[in-house]
């Protein structure tokens, strides 16, 4: 029992290295692609400059330095909770690179799970460029978060990368019925933007939006990483929890589509 | 006992039914519309271990939407399929370890990386240990002549090396089911040679089952010695090559050279030309007055070189599928 229970972990962590080091060299591949796309997720840093010009967080208890340190945080937490599974999937199904996929026994999620982990370390060293730059133009804003207060974020930060993936690929479910799903997901982009804590911070809401906000999964994918890695004070225990929930009720759902649309695959392409 | 089993298996599609122009979208837009397309209907067969199977059909017959019910890709309408003793809709690894579908122009390898690498996921997928990997890439890379290849990324190899390695991958993992659904497809003449004495070797080497999909006759004649023919989803014949030909080519292909041209009414007696060019004749005879008819034609007229032949099986494969003579 424990012999076999040792080889799967085996063969699990066999996999797990193989398509994560696999997809790496993919990624590296396509370095200069990714550098602009981290260049082009500097919406947190525009929209501190906008804020920081009409003095907003002073108005309502956030200090200038405060309003900084959470938008480079969130700067830092969107570039590692960027999930485009919908639309590689939608491709992939599409120009029928799906079928040999979901012929070999490997549940196809991990092959993008190992693809978005790749990108997101290639990815690293470019945020931590930018995070240099940014304190170089503003070392007022510089600080040294405590290790219990980087270890919590690291992890806040991959439970919202876990939450928004699996959010989105129960959307992506949807590819199976529909040749054009991805639109479902620039829909969702809307209430991601506003609710998440990209555009500000959801402590300059008003009480009703906030109140409002934190019933829905998208605060948990920037402002609470965010909040915590900035050093500011937030309620762990019940983030997690309402992440788990909502990871709790995704998780079925997702699986019903899952085999409801192999039921319906059509092998397009193939 | 027979490693694939299909029993009255079918394939429905639902199609959006939309007539042209700018009314017909408008139309379709308020009011869609949709019919349903048998792509399969009551197919029934069965494939012993070991056996190399062609399957024959004019694009749209329905040979690739069977493959794919017979690797679980898509799910029957109707019917039972049984593969290496699963059922292959239910994707259970077990299956999926003893199966490959090779795809002609479709690709399971990494585009911007060498080969290898895919190998090497492939290797860790199906849990074959490494050395034993490098043991299988080693010896599927011999069969197949590749060598530097597999360190060049795929992006640079030729058609026919991306297709070699193609198989490569998808038989690492020694499956005892092959399913190959156009594995020539746009090869040069050499490289679809190389592809088929490949095959052949595979498949006497580790005894696999094969089920061929080619629309080059050679690979056809070349490999497989029972076929399946298939026309607008039916199954209407199930047998050796050899019979096929027979009935479907009554007559026999006789190609003659003369000393002097003649015209074709020099022929009427013999069999029915078929074409006159110059010095060079050729004439189709009933198989049952063959041997009496060449014989009369060596004495009767002045014959420089005779030689007797089946038509190309292509040739008859697509008068019967034009003719739509298929009772």
């Amino acid at each position: 029992m424990r012999g076999a229970l040792h080889q799967r972990l085996g063969h699990a962590r066999r996999i797990a290295a193989v398509l994560l080091s696999s997809q790496y060299a993919y990624m590296l591949e396509y370095r200069a692609e990714i550098v602009l796309w981290a260049l082009s997720g500097v919406l947190p840093f525009i929209m501190l400059g906008l804020w920081s010009a009409v003095d907003a967080g002073g108005g309502l208890g956030m200090s200038s330095l405060q309003l900084a340190r959470y938008f480079l945080s969130a700067f830092v937490v969107r570039q590692f909770t960027i999930v485009w599974v919908m639309y590689t999937f939608e491709e992939d199904n599409l120009n029928g690179r799906l079928s040999p996929y979901l012929l070999q026994p490997l549940p196809l999620v991990w092959r993008y799970v190992a693809a978005h982990l790749s990108e997101q370390a290639t990815r690293l060293p470019f945020v931590a460029m930018l995070v240099g730059l940014f304190f170089l133009l503003y070392p007022a804003a510089f600080w040294w978060p405590s290790l219990p207060s980087v270890l919590l974020a690291v992890l806040a930060t991959l439970a919202a990368f876990a939450l928004r993936f699996l959010m989105q690929f129960t959307l992506t479910m949807v590819c199976f019925w529909s040749e054009k799903a991805s639109a479902l997901e620039r829909l969702l982009y809307l209430p991601y933007l506003y609710l998440s804590g990209l555009v500000a911070p959801l402590a300059l809401y008003p009480e009703g939006v906030r109140a409002f906000a934190f019933w829905t999964p998208f605060p948990y994918m920037v402002d609470v990483p965010a909040r915590i890695l900035a050093g500011e004070t937030v309620p762990v225990l019940q983030s997690f929890a309402a992440m788990a929930a909502w990871a709790a009720l995704l998780l079925p759902i997702n699986l019903l589509l899952w085999r409801r649309g192999l039921r319906h695959y059509s092998a397009m392409g193939a | 006992m027979a490693i694939v089993r299909a029993q009255g298996l079918g394939k429905t599609y639902r199609v959006a039914d939309k007539q042209p122009g700018l009314a017909g979208t408008l139309r379709h837009f308020v009011n869609r519309r949709e019919r349903l397309i048998a792509a399969v209907q009551d197919v029934s067969f069965s494939i012993e271990p070991g056996e190399f199977v062609g399957f024959l059909g004019a694009n749209g017959a329905g040979k690739t939407t069977t493959l794919k019910m017979l690797t679980g890709l898509i799910h029957p309408t109707s019917g039972t399929v049984e593969v290496a003793g699963c059922q292959p809709q239910r994707r259970e690894a077990d299956f999926l370890g003893q199966i490959t579908l090779v795809m002609g122009q479709k690709q399971q390898l990494i585009w911007d990386l060498p080969p290898l690498d895919s190998l090497r996921v492939n290797a860790a997928v199906y849990g074959i240990p490494p050395e034993e990997s490098r043991r299988r890439i080693a010896e599927l890379a011999e069969m197949l002549e590749l060598g530097d290849e597999l360190r060049r990324p795929v992006r640079k190899l030729s058609l026919g090396q991306r297709m070699k390695a193609e198989l490569l991958a998808a038989l690492l993992h020694r499956p005892a089911v092959l399913f190959l659904d156009e594995p020539t497809l746009g090869l040069d003449v050499n490289a679809q040679a190389r592809v088929r004495s490949f095959l052949a070797d595979y498949n006497r080497r580790f005894g696999a089952t094969v089920l061929l999909t080619s629309h080059y006759m050679a690979d056809i004649t070349a490999l497989c010695p029972r076929v399946l023919l298939i026309h607008e989803g039916r199954l209407f014949y199930d047998g050796s090559l050899e019979t096929l030909t027979q009935r479907l080519a009554p007559c026999r292909e006789v190609r003659l050279e003369l000393h002097a041209p003649l015209g074709a009414e020099a022929f009427a007696s013999y069999g029915e030309v078929e074409a006159i060019e110059g010095r060079e004749v050729r004439l189709l005879i009933p198989r049952e007055r063959l041997t009496e008819q060449v014989g009369r034609l060596l004495a009767d007229l002045a014959v420089v070189d005779l030689s007797v032949s089946d038509p190309p099986i292509e040739d008859i494969i697509g008068r019967l599928f034009h003719q739509g003579a298929l009772a």
